[in-house]
């Protein structure tokens, strides 16, 4: 049984609300070449249990969504639009607040297993470091919940694991740790921000299926962040795709593999190297490069290496179109594109 | 054959020995590489994949030269590269240049393109600096840079273009081989087609032979005629990659493909079902399989014998260390 979590500014559960809802959401990075619009008009909902993928290169801001969500972002930086969790507003949020949030209800997998532990701590003290601090354990409760919390994540022997150090274990073992202490309060929302990158194939698999398994037990809703589109098919049910600081197309994971709405996510797939590729298979590139965050243009940020660009892109990002039900796509032309490639 | 391989790696044995963990106890010894051979002909490319801890990047340097082996050589056009005198090493090791996986970490933010670039120029060859500025400018432009990079610095790069800037440093003293260590593995997929791209054209311009490592199969399969699979030290199958990928012989190969991340929606769980029973996880292998206690196929003989480097029964160039390799390789492939 798992013990309930503390009342905090954003305790009382309200089950009509979606679990979060992010409206307009703008970020602004000061930079050495002035403020750099790093998020805008980001809008997108999660409700309870749901699965849904964060997609896009680096630079995209897909991580920084992650930090928006946390209050994690670095100093400097400016937020205006609405995040709501649970029905409760967190960009006024206090720090107090949302430290009570932050490992309780909503739980973060980071990417780096090596550098997410703390060296000089054994596994069990950081398991059980929020356990005391969200729930008030005592250091014998808490140990007890951590052994069961390895057990839950697979950790091969993990009663011995619980005083064992991060450098004794393996990057798929650490991982397991960190997911086991990102489950530790029984979190609502889980944040995954590109948990298997660091991985091998295999183990990205295991950790992969891990936190699929963890998140239909427990009905916690999953944003994972990832570059990688095989990782998306098979792990959730909606998708994001982000560019340039924007989603610029987002649906059900079949639905937008099936019509790759916007260009982007379109140069994206056919960029993929493939098993099975005759050998000597040129894979198509996309032209150009990701803009810079300090100048994007003012319309579509993907304009400038589109080869279906016309002046009406360029003039203002595009809003939201639907393309199906709960499938929208930020580009005037996606119909003459999806016609063409028919 | 009549000529002379480029490179010829001949059971290659690596050990490293680590610190002491108590005083008196013998320091534990890590066998990074247990006796490895292969052979690259000019002009082709040979991909190298396997997990993290299996001893492909191991191989890297000591093709490179950067390290000794504990036994074996390393032959290229048929000098012992771990035998030469310095100067005749240094020599030989403008015909080998390196490229390495995180363009972030391996130039140099305070120097310039141009010094980054030539300086195997000037350490090799001790050229002139207006033969430095012509050959630099040569490289950048066959990597699909301009000559006006040369003044700028790293950070003005994005990764994709590091990367170009590594390439092209390898590429400046026209060598025969290029041991690229997961090159592209830090990249975003738009560019790291790019990348891949440029690195076939230049092979085929330049008759470059390619040691290609790479934990990602898709990319191994794309790049190159020939690949090895490695695992603890060991080459565990070897083979084209059109018969590797469709009729894999053993199963270590096979987890691998399988662990793939498939482009089709649909559940994890739905794709695969939960792993077979493996009846020798826990039993010693020290005299048999490596793979054994991961292994759904093993039976006694696995774990008693060490199965060797075979050529699969009916398949040329296919080579498999399994026991069961041509059952293994005869199963369906789940795609």
């Amino acid at each position: 049984m798992r013990p309930q979590p503390r009342r905090t500014a954003c305790g009382t559960v309200r089950l009509l609300s979606p679990l979060l809802e992010v409206n307009d959401l703008r970020v602004t990075l000061p930079t050495a070449r002035g403020a750099a619009a790093a998020l805008r008009e980001l809008s997108f909902t999660l409700q309870r249990g749901d699965t849904v993928g964060l997609i896009g290169e680096s630079g995209c801001g897909k991580s920084l969504t992650a930090l928006a969500l946390m209050g994690l972002l670095p100093d400097g930086a400016r937020m205006s639009g609405s995040i709501r969790f649970d029905g409760c507003e967190l960009s006024t949020l206090g720090e107090d607040a949302l430290c009570a949030l932050r490992g309780a209800r909503i739980g973060m997998v980071f990417q780096e297993p090596m550098t997410a532990l703390n060296p000089l701590h054994t596994i069990g003290r950081q398991i059980s470091e929020s356990l005391r601090l969200h729930q008030g354990l005592d250091a014998a409760a808490a140990r007890a919940e951590s052994l069961r919390l390895l057990e839950r994540v697979q950790l091969p022997q993990a009663a011995k694991r619980l005083d064992a150090w991060p450098h004794q274990m393996s990057g798929g073992q650490r991982q397991r740790v960190v997911i086991a202490i990102a489950l530790a309060c029984g979190p609502d929302l889980l944040i995954a921000d590109e948990p298997t990158t660091a991985l091998d194939v295999t183990i990205q698999r295991e950790v992969l299926e891990l936190i699929a398994e963890l998140v239909a037990e427990d009905g916690m809703a999953l944003l994972l962040i990832s570059h990688d589109l095989g990782v998306m098919a098979q792990t959730v049910q909606r998708m994001l795709v982000m560019y340039g600081g924007t989603v610029v197309e987002a649906g059900p994971t079949a639905e937008v593999f099936e019509h790759l709405a916007h260009p982007y996510t379109r140069a994206l797939f056919a960029a993929r190297p493939r098993l099975g590729l005759a050998r000597g298979t040129r894979l198509a590139t996309i032209p150009g490069r990701v803009p810079e965050l300090a100048d994007l243009p003012a319309g579509c940020p993907f304009a400038d290496r589109c080869g279906w660009v016309v002046d009406a892109c360029r003039a203002a990002l595009p809003a939201p179109q639907p393309v199906a039900a709960d499938h929208t796509v930020r580009c005037i032309r996606w119909r003459d594109i999806e016609t063409a490639a028919r | 054959m009549s000529e002379v391989p480029l490179l010829q790696v001949e059971d290659l044995v690596k050990h490293y020995r680590l610190p002491r963990e108590r005083l008196l106890a013998a320091p534990p010894v890590v066998q990074a590489l247990q006796g490895v051979s292969l052979q690259l002909q000019r002009a082709r490319s040979l991909g190298v994949v396997g997990e993290s801890g299996c001893g492909k990047s191991t191989l890297a340097r000591l093709v490179m030269a950067l390290e000794a082996p504990s036994a074996g050589r390393v032959l290229l056009a048929g000098a012992d590269l771990h035998a030469l005198p310095a100067a005749a090493l240094r020599r030989a090791r403008a015909q080998l240049q390196m490229v390495f996986q995180d363009p972030y970490g391996s130039l140099d933010p305070r120097r310039s393109v141009l010094h980054t670039v030539s300086e195997p120029l000037r350490v090799l060859h001790r050229a002139g600096a207006a033969e430095q500025r012509e050959r630099a400018a040569a490289v950048l432009d066959a990597v699909g840079l301009r000559s006006g990079d040369l003044a700028k610095y790293p950070h003005e790069f994005s990764g994709g273009q590091r990367q170009r800037i590594a390439i092209a440093r390898a590429l400046i003293t026209q060598p025969k081989l290029i041991v690229a260590d997961e090159p592209v593995s830090a990249l975003d997929v738009s560019v790291q087609a790019q990348v891949l791209n440029l690195m076939r054209d230049l092979q085929d311009r330049l008759g470059l032979a390619l040691l290609f490592i790479s934990h990602d199969l898709a990319v191994v399969d794309l790049v190159c005629d020939e690949v090895v699979v490695l695992y603890q030290g060991r080459i565990v199958e070897r083979g084209a990659p059109r018969t590797l990928f469709v009729r894999a012989a053993h199963p270590y190969t096979r987890a691998l493909l399988q662990a793939v991340p498939r482009l089709r929606p649909g559940k994890l769980r739905e794709v695969r079902p939960k792993a077979p029973a493996r009846p020798f996880a826990t039993a010693d292998v020290s005299a048999g399989c490596a793979f054994a206690p991961r292994c759904a196929f093993a039976e006694a003989r696995c774990v008693a014998q060490r199965p060797l480097l075979r050529t699969v029964d009916g398949e040329p160039g296919h080579e498999a260390a399994c026991h069961f390799a041509e059952r293994i390789a005869a199963m369906p492939q789940n795609d």
